[in-house]
């Protein structure tokens, strides 16, 4: 054998899941957006200022003891219905023992063989296609606070002089969602992330922003060969853990990367190692991370400070009765009420604007027209703007007021967007841009009749020919007015009027 | 060898009115009658406060029991008593009482050390429960008192800030953990103190310092601001020279508490009526076969079948039961509580509070939370460490951990079954009188025996009492008066009869019979 490296040649993606079969399993993290956090009363702001939401307890002093928040439990339990789970009529915390600076007990308070939630499931659809997810369980745990490593290079503590800790998110409560290796595709995994996110959305439980870490996925990977036909399964491969993807994208590239680079290993007969890996938006890798804790063995045993979890079944059902319509219910029904195709829908979730078209519609506003404002303008002034598109200064009412001006053809779709403008930049309500900047089509009135008779004088020949019945000869005409009224009036509304004075409609 | 007094303010300079002989005097006053004479306005908190000051200042070189002495907060805490009972409000029991505090809680304006290099310098941001309900009884808190580092041992020879010595005889141990709580009270420095027990660390340096001492019911006192050792065994209680002080601060700490997951919601007993009641006729008193014999004291024996003697002859039905499972309480004891201190000590990691050492700017955050726990943690608290993690090991735990929370179940059916014949079990508190200090420093499983007959109710959470019983060669030994959970009451009922017998038959108190210092 030689000592030398072995050279793998890489497959392609193509190539790689034609052989083998990729087994994928998501560990996901999301922060609870409850008002305190898991064990005190210390709030849960995002972005305060480092260690000013923080006190004995999630400091972690010498005899301060937990207390569990109501409100996490109940969150956690409302995720474990939405996600068909059976919900434990008796469970535990556990202590999870490790060192870590940002860890202020050196123990995290979570749960072990006890989860509150288990045995559930998810449907994830891809292409039209049903994917069914298992949700192994769904246990309740706190987070730790965030190191910051300073004077070294890019905030690695690999050449850092020193670490700060904030421990203002330590204790914020979390739910770990762990599902079955039920994914054979990458795209299957991003969409399950994708409708867990609008579940926790739907279910208000938490702002699910994957940039600022409230959702956090850990993707688990390994391959075994596809069977020959009549074959059995073969058993699962050795598996990776890539740590910390923060965002969709990234969750389906680190697992495509995870497929190509295990199957390059094992075309070259090596072996995959079980290790947690780090993956890199920038360059789309996946490398090996340097463990955080040195030991692997957490020395879970049931937390003494905290009496055990017993939800009786009144509390269970009132929480399954108040269920809200969960987000695959949501997109049946609007197919069904509102006439949009799935690809629609998807068009919609995938900008991040369904909700937000709904409620347009529900204001009033016409189901094509709702979308298309939200999805062709809108979601790009946010992405512009580097938000979410929720997160605009105009509300689904002001948009609906704009599709009903369109729609009365008080506005055109230009002038709609400079209603936009207006609102957007504080102006008032649509109604009040309108009147504040002179933005009203001029429809009918002596300018706009005076403007036509203009054109038609002014162009004898076109006129003559669309006398003669050749009426898409009018274009030109139309320009002319559009230049004169500048932009001011409603094309459709000056063609008709057009044609009407050529008398040929 | 004697270790380093830090925190230790000067109170020599103060000056007092209270004559010498008054001193004496005010000091060998129980709580109850130091606050009757204060409520009398024959004697001033201030005064009773001064009088404290004065005779630790006068003994605590001998007995070292405090670690740290708040003259100038106890002395504003009675001032502030006096002011108000002078605008003639009605205060409550123990107002105006000094107390000696175990260095184990939390409290504003003191430092907490547990006994521990490792916490050296820390001054807690809050106080304990116990502390703030010490502080709304108006109790006078005179400082800190010595323990054994973390709760750990039975001889107050671990704590870093060096041993506590028993009044009886400053050459012997003081029991432990909570021996520095012991020592103050049996040496006239406080009338009260609080003390934790987690294996009998109130009881066993009670029952040899000649004092009562009460561990609660689990759950019936809060642990908020009460370091951890074991949590699912550690229980804070009173430590005082009668039955009914002790009722008094039993009653003044316990309750429920929001910020203590495991206390429980009932009314606390009626644990000070029943000190004074008194009458115990017809109660079924069980004496637990398994808590006597080979390697027990014949003295200690002698002096505990006096006392069921004496429980037979005030009415009390005498009846011996079997708790065939404690002889496994000591093995279980041993893996449960290393295990969970193992857990509960991670947080000493210089990086929030307390001891940082070997941070030179090179090392690194692991090698320098190493480097600390390395000079931090005395011998003792690494053994149990290093146990602890080894038994919650995965591969170990089912073995270990699991098997003794096993016993711990089987302990709790022995007590019910036994509880199905008897009203209380009794036992002796102790297997030996307090030992030679340095006697059994480098034997840990010797020393771990003085804790033979207490570990039992620490695993089934029941309470538990230890009162005088006599003395073996000039040395002070307690009986063990046991009782099922949220039953204290019935523990003060026989301690209280049983104390009042035992002082008749004697003619005064057995702390009376301990040499002068
Ligand atoms: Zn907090």
């Amino acid at each position: 054998m030689s000592t030398s490296a072995p050279v793998i040649a890489t497959p392609s993606y193509e190539d790689a899941t034609a052989r083998y079969e990729a087994v994928i399993g998501l560990e996901t993290h999301v922060e609870l957006g409850t008002a305190s956090k898991m064990f005190c009363g210390c709030a849960t702001v995002f972005g305060a200022e480092p260690n000013t939401q923080v006190c004995p307890v999630c400091l972690g002093l010498p005899g301060a003891l937990p207390v569990v928040n109501e409100a996490a439990v109940r969150f956690a339990t409302l995720i474990g219905l939405a996600l068909n789970c059976t919900i434990a009529s008796w469970c535990r915390f556990a202590r999870k023992n490790y060192f870590y600076p940002d860890m202020p007990k050196n123990f995290q308070i979570s749960q072990y063989d006890e989860p509150l939630c288990s045995n559930g499931w998810l449907d994830v659809e891809v292409e039209g296609e049903i994917h069914r997810v298992g949700i192994t369980r769904v246990h309740l745990e706190e987070d730790t606070g965030k190191s910051l490593h300073v004077g070294g290079a890019t905030g690695r503590i690999h050449g850092a002089t020193h670490s700060l800790v904030d421990y203002n998110r330590a204790g914020i409560p979390l739910v770990e969602i762990v599902t079955e290796p039920d994914i054979r595709h990458p795209e299957v995994a991003r969409a399950y992330v994708d409708e867990l996110r609008e579940l926790c959305r739907a279910l208000a439980v938490s702002d699910v922003r994957m940039d600022q870490g409230s959702l956090r996925c850990d993707a688990n990977v390994s391959l075994r060969p596809r069977p020959a036909a009549g074959q059995p399964d073969a058993p699962f491969g050795t598996r990776s853990e890539t740590k910390n993807l923060n965002s969709l994208r990234s969750v389906e590239r680190a697992v495509r990367f995870e497929i190509v680079r295990q199957a390059a290993l094992l075309d070259a007969g090596e072996r995959v190692i079980q290790e947690t890996r780090h993956f890199d938006e920038a360059s789309g890798r996946t490398s090996s991370g340097r463990s955080k804790e040195e030991a692997t063995d957490y020395r879970y045993f049931p937390e003494p400070d905290l009496t055990p979890l017993a939800l009786t079944s009144e509390y269970v059902e009132a929480l399954r009765a108040v269920l809200p319509e969960l987000p695959a219910q949501r997109r049946a029904r609007l197919v069904a009420e509102l006439g949009y195709t799935a690809r629609e829908l998807q068009e919609m979730r995938n900008a991040g604007v369904l909700e937000l078209v709904e409620a347009t519609v529900a204001a009033g506003a016409s189901p094509a027209g709702a979308r298309k404002w939200w999805l062709n303008e809108l979601a790009r002034r946010a992405s512009d703007a580097g938000v979410e598109p929720r997160e605009l200064a105009i509300s689904p009412a002001q948009v609906a007021r704009i599709c009903e001006l369109v729609a009365e053809g008080k506005l055109t779709d230009a002038l709609g967007r400079k209603v936009v403008d207006g609102v957007l930049a504080g102006d008032g309500s649509p109604d009040e841009v309108v009147a504040a900047r002179g933005l009203a089509v001029v429809s009918d009135d002596s300018a706009l009749r005076d403007a036509v008779d203009a054109a038609i004088a002014g162009a004898p020949d076109i006129a003559d020919k669309v006398r003669g019945g050749k009426l898409n000869a009018v274009g030109p005409l139309v320009g002319t007015v559009m230049k004169t009224m500048r932009g001011q009036a409603d094309a459709a509304a000056v063609r008709r009027l057009l044609l009407e004075r050529l008398e040929v409609s | 060898m004697k270790g380093t007094r830090l925190h230790m303010t000067d109170v020599s300079g103060i000056s007092t009115p209270v004559e010498s002989a008054r001193t004496d005097d005010v000091v060998r006053l129980t709580a109850a009658a130091t606050a009757a004479a204060i409520a009398a306005g024959e004697l001033s908190a201030e005064e009773a406060t001064l009088a404290a000051l004065d005779r630790i200042a006068k003994v605590d070189d001998a007995v070292h029991a405090f670690l740290h002495v708040d003259a100038e907060g106890a002395l504003a805490t009675a001032r502030a008593v006096d002011a108000r009972r002078a605008a003639g409000e009605r205060l409550g029991p123990l107002a105006g009482v000094p107390l000696a505090l175990k260095d184990v809680f939390t409290a504003r304006g003191m430092p907490t050390t547990c006994g521990s290099r490792i916490l050296e310098g820390w001054r807690p941001p809050y106080d304990a429960t116990v502390v703030s309900r010490l502080r709304a009884a108006d109790v006078v808190i005179l400082g800190k008192v010595n323990m054994d580092e973390f709760a750990m041992g039975s001889s107050t020879e671990n704590s870093a800030y060096g041993p506590t010595r028993n009044p009886w005889d400053l050459t012997r141990i003081p029991g432990g953990s909570s021996g520095g709580s012991a020592a103050a009270v049996a040496a006239f420095e406080a009338p009260l103190s609080i003390g934790t027990d987690t294996g009998g660390s109130i009881r066993q340096p009670a029952a040899v310092c000649g004092l009562v001492g009460v561990k609660p019911t689990y759950g019936g006192v809060s642990r908020y601001g009460l370091v951890a050792f074991s949590s699912s065994l550690d229980q804070a209680g009173p430590i005082t020279r009668t039955v009914a002080d002790a009722a008094l601060l039993h009653a003044a700490i316990a309750g429920h508490d929001p910020l203590d997951s495991t206390s429980v919601e009932l009314p606390v007993p009626p644990v000070v009526e029943a000190a004074a009641r008194r009458d115990i006729r017809g109660m079924r008193v069980g004496v637990v076969r398994e808590l006597a014999g080979e390697g027990y004291d014949p003295g200690v024996q002698a002096a505990f079948d006096a006392a069921v003697a004496e429980l037979a002859g005030l009415g009390a039905e005498v009846v011996e039961v079997s708790c065939p499972h404690f002889t496994y309480a000591m093995a279980a004891y041993y893996l449960i509580a290393p295990s969970e201190c193992s857990s509960n000590l991670a947080r000493f990691d210089a990086m929030r509070f307390g001891l940082r050492a070997g941070d030179d700017g090179r090392a690194g955050a692991e090698e320098v939370m190493s480097r600390t726990r390395d000079v931090g943690f005395g011998a003792e608290v690494k053994r149990r460490v290093m146990l602890g993690t080894y038994a919650l090991s995965s591969g170990y735990y089912d073995a270990y951990y699991g098997q003794a929370q096993k016993v711990r179940t089987l302990i709790s059916r022995d007590f019910a079954a036994a509880y199905e014949q008897a009203d209380v079990l009794v036992s002796p508190t102790t297997p030996t009188p307090a030992f030679p200090i340095g006697d059994k420093v480098d034997d840990p499983v010797a020393m771990y025996l003085s804790d033979l007959c207490t570990i039992p109710s620490n695993l089934a959470g029941g309470p538990a009492m230890s009162l005088p019983s006599g003395l073996v060669a000039g040395l002070p030994v307690g009986i063990q008066i046991m009782a099922p959970a949220f039953a204290d009451d019935r523990l003060y009922l026989v301690g209280g009869a049983l104390e009042a017998a035992l002082d008749a038959r004697r003619g005064h108190a057995l702390l009376d019979e301990a040499p002068t210092l």
